[in-house]
């Protein structure tokens, strides 16, 4: 579903990216892990279209189409959700008029006709329920005074709504508490349905006891240096990375 | 130009679609202004002695005066003596039928959107017409006249309830208010009378739609609403004009009279001519809005949305004579291209316990230059006056500008003035996470540009929000950049 091949990107004229590799089935769950200033974030925004970032060279290739090709609103028509770092805030639009804009955007794309307004809200209510929303959180302005906590929660509750073939999850779960990663788990993994494919960022193993990877994945200087079962996120819970850093330096 | 602001630049570069102009044979005055000018409007219109008299008095003060420049626009000054003051449509229309309307002029509505019939029969709106200097047509007189209310054109009201326009006539804005105040009031030439008598709700939106039509001219309406004690008035004002190269002058004046526990609401959706994307042409939009709460508890609630203009240079204010009483100001103004505003509103609190409370969203696109002007005064016998101000500016682009004015004056200790104000742009980081959400960039401004101004909408009446949502989305377009 999602190929990537020796993808180079920079941000700021920086090099970030230097030939990163990755091949995501469906249905898989891939975690990214790696020391800070690796690549991780920049992974996401290339893979998501944000504009700051050039891409230098490489191919990325999702569901058969050039990604690098489309515009950031095609890609995410296309069935590709970005749940951010730092979701960010949109002042007076309540965030049921968002989704239902970005909801009817996608069905259009797709040929569906839009939903209307009851419609909607049968469906909103179901998902609510994924990460345990209150009603009243619809109807706030999206993400406006929302905790940091609740943030991540609206993240996953869109992407519900959302129902896409590729989530990526950067970094879902900083900044939350255990009762909040539970929660955010719970909702990933019920949207776990065999076909729809995640690449899970983040700095902890912790996340991982949640959301079973299937695979995980070491990135290091803008590359994948070594790849692994869910075991070797607890072999960089135990050791750090600086062993890893030492092997691409021999191998170097 | 980052990817982003070129976007924005496409969405807010589109056409005026109100710009056609309707071959309404019509009847002018000589082009340029002298007394002669001012006693041809006033036999024209078959005027009554004393308002030629008022009319002079107002010229002759005219002439005393030197155009103000102190607002935050820049203009070639204007020849007064090329603009023709007066242009009525040339067939007389009657005023028992809409069959007898001119087919052009009815066509000319039709294209505006606003179907006078089809008004009069769904949504219940009471409407005045206004091409150039006259009034053709006002809809649903019989329905408010069982009810006491008077609706009419402005010099009809002149005829028929002289009493009325004797009393009330420059009471509010008198001729010596200000430059543009002084011209209106010797060349007015029609706008619309309104009259709540006392303890009556009016049951209907009363709306007046001004079109300036003919080439050269300039428009100078009036509007004058008296609601007596314990009445209920909402109103509604709408404008357009044909696309020219040259700038049009539009100095109109607006008074309101608010008695005892009355409430007057006035909205504005303000969509004349802008100009061209390289600022050619567009109207000139110099206008005066008053209202004076002249009784305790009495209300007067300004809402507008300023999408066009050339220039706007507009403060509609509230006196807030009457203990209690209650002053509110909700404006939208957005600017794009070449586009100039210097708007805002005056709060002069006199009685005790007066409230205002002023909301101000100015967005500004493209080159265009967008101030917020405003005034908040607390006289000596304001006890426990009270202000609250905020004053947001949004930015879309890098090469507008957002500027904020605002003058507070307190005579009284007890008095509590809170101004609060921000200025923020359409952020790329907002754009991007409604594109990632699927949501197209033009879309994605619609979007937050419309959160943006959201109290606003909430003010106004249901129709018009939705034709203000319309009307945004428009200006907008071509303005990611």
């Amino acid at each position: 579903m999602l190929l990537i091949k020796n993808l180079q990107a920079s941000v700021e004229g920086k090099q970030i990216l230097n030939g990163l590799n990755l091949e995501v089935k469906p249905g898989e769950v891939h975690a990214i892990m790696g020391p800070n200033g690796s690549g991780k974030s920049t992974l996401a925004s290339v893979l998501a279209g944000r504009e700051e970032y050039e891409v230098e060279g490489g191919t990325v290739q999702f569901l058969g189409n050039d990604l690098l090709d489309m515009s950031p609103e095609d890609r995410a028509r296309a069935g590709m959700f970005l749940a951010f770092q730092y979701p960010v805030e949109i002042p007076g639009v309540s965030n049921a008029n968002f989704l239902k804009t970005a909801v009817n955007e996608v069905r259009k794309s797709k040929g569906l006709t839009a939903y209307d307004s009851k419609e909607f809200l049968q469906i909103m209510k179901e998902k609510m329920k994924l990460v345990e929303m209150d009603k009243a959180m619809t109807q706030r302005s999206v993400n406006e005074g929302f905790s940091g906590g609740e943030k991540k929660r609206n993240e996953i509750f869109q992407m519900a709504m959302l129902e896409p073939t590729l989530a990526i999850l950067d970094e879902t779960d900083s900044g939350l508490d255990i009762d909040a990663l539970r929660i955010v788990s719970n909702g990933v993994n019920a949207l776990r349905d065999g076909n729809r494919s995640f690449i899970v960022i983040t700095h902890y193993q912790r996340l991982l006891d949640y959301i079973v990877p299937d695979f995980v994945h070491v990135l290091y200087k803008g590359r994948i240096v070594k790849s692994g079962t869910k075991e070797l996120a607890l072999e960089l819970e135990e050791k750090g990375y600086d062993w890893i850093k030492e092997e691409v330096a021999v191998g170097a | 130009m980052s990817e982003d602001l070129k976007i924005l630049d496409e969405v807010t570069n589109s056409e005026y679609k109100y710009g056609f102009v309707s071959n309404i044979e019509s009847d002018n005055a000589p082009k340029g202004l002298d007394e002669s000018t001012v006693r041809f409007i006033s036999a024209k219109k078959n005027e009554p002695e004393w308002l030629l008299e008022w009319r002079l008095k107002a010229f002759r003060h005219w002439l005393t005066l030197e155009e103000p420049t102190w607002a935050n626009v820049h203009y070639p000054k204007i020849d007064f003596q090329e603009i023709i003051y007066y242009s009525a449509p040339k067939k007389k229309p009657t005023l028992n039928s809409l069959d007898e309307l001119d087919p052009e002029i009815k066509a000319t509505f039709d294209k505006l959107g606003i179907s006078l019939i089809e008004q009069q029969r769904l949504a219940g709106v009471a409407v005045d017409a206004v091409i150039d200097s006259v009034s053709v047509k006002t809809t649903f007189r019989e329905t408010l006249g069982e009810l006491g209310i008077i609706f009419c054109s402005f010099s009809e009201a002149v005829h028929d309830h002289p009493e009325l326009i004797k009393k009330y006539l420059g009471s509010v804005v008198p001729h010596t208010d200000n430059f543009y105040a002084a011209l209106n009031s010797a060349v007015f030439s029609d706008g619309s009378f309104c009259y709540i008598p006392k303890g009556v709700r009016c049951p209907m939106e009363l709306s007046t739609y001004f079109r300036i039509n003919s080439a050269g001219t300039g428009q100078f309406e009036r509007t004058l609403i008296i609601a007596e004690e314990g009445s209920f008035v909402s109103y509604l004002e709408g404008c357009t004009a044909p696309m020219r190269d040259e700038n049009q002058l539009h100095a109109a004046i607006v008074e309101i009279v608010s008695h005892t526990d009355a409430t007057v609401k006035y909205s504005t959706v303000q969509n004349w001519y802008p100009g061209d994307k390289n600022g050619k042409g567009g109207i000139y939009n110099f206008v005066t809005k008053r209202g004076i709460c002249m009784g305790d508890r009495a209300k007067i609630s300004w809402t507008q949305v300023e999408t066009g203009s050339a220039i706007t240079w507009k403060y509609p204010s509230v006196i807030l004579k009457g203990d209690y009483s209650v002053g509110e100001f909700y404006s939208v103004a957005v600017t794009n291209n070449m586009q100039q505003a210097d708007t805002g509103t005056k709060m002069i609190h006199l009685g005790k316990k007066t409230k205002s409370i002023i909301i101000s969203k100015g967005i500004s696109c493209g080159k265009s230059q967008n101030s917020y002007r405003g005034l908040v005064r607390i006289g000596k016998k304001a006890e426990h006056a009270r202000n609250f101000s905020q004053c947001d500016s949004l930015l879309i682009g890098d090469k507008c500008g957002a500027h904020t004015f605002p003058y507070i004056e307190v005579g009284n200790k007890t008095a509590k003035v809170e101004h609060e104000a921000t200025t923020s742009k359409v952020g790329e980081d907002q754009i991007f996470y409604c594109n990632q959400r699927g949501i197209s960039t033009e879309d994605a401004v619609n979007l937050i540009v419309n959160g943006y101004c959201k109290e606003v909408f909430n003010q106004l009446p249901m129709e018009f929000a939705v034709e203000a949502q319309k009307l945004l989305a428009i200006s907008l377009e071509g303005s990611v950049g």
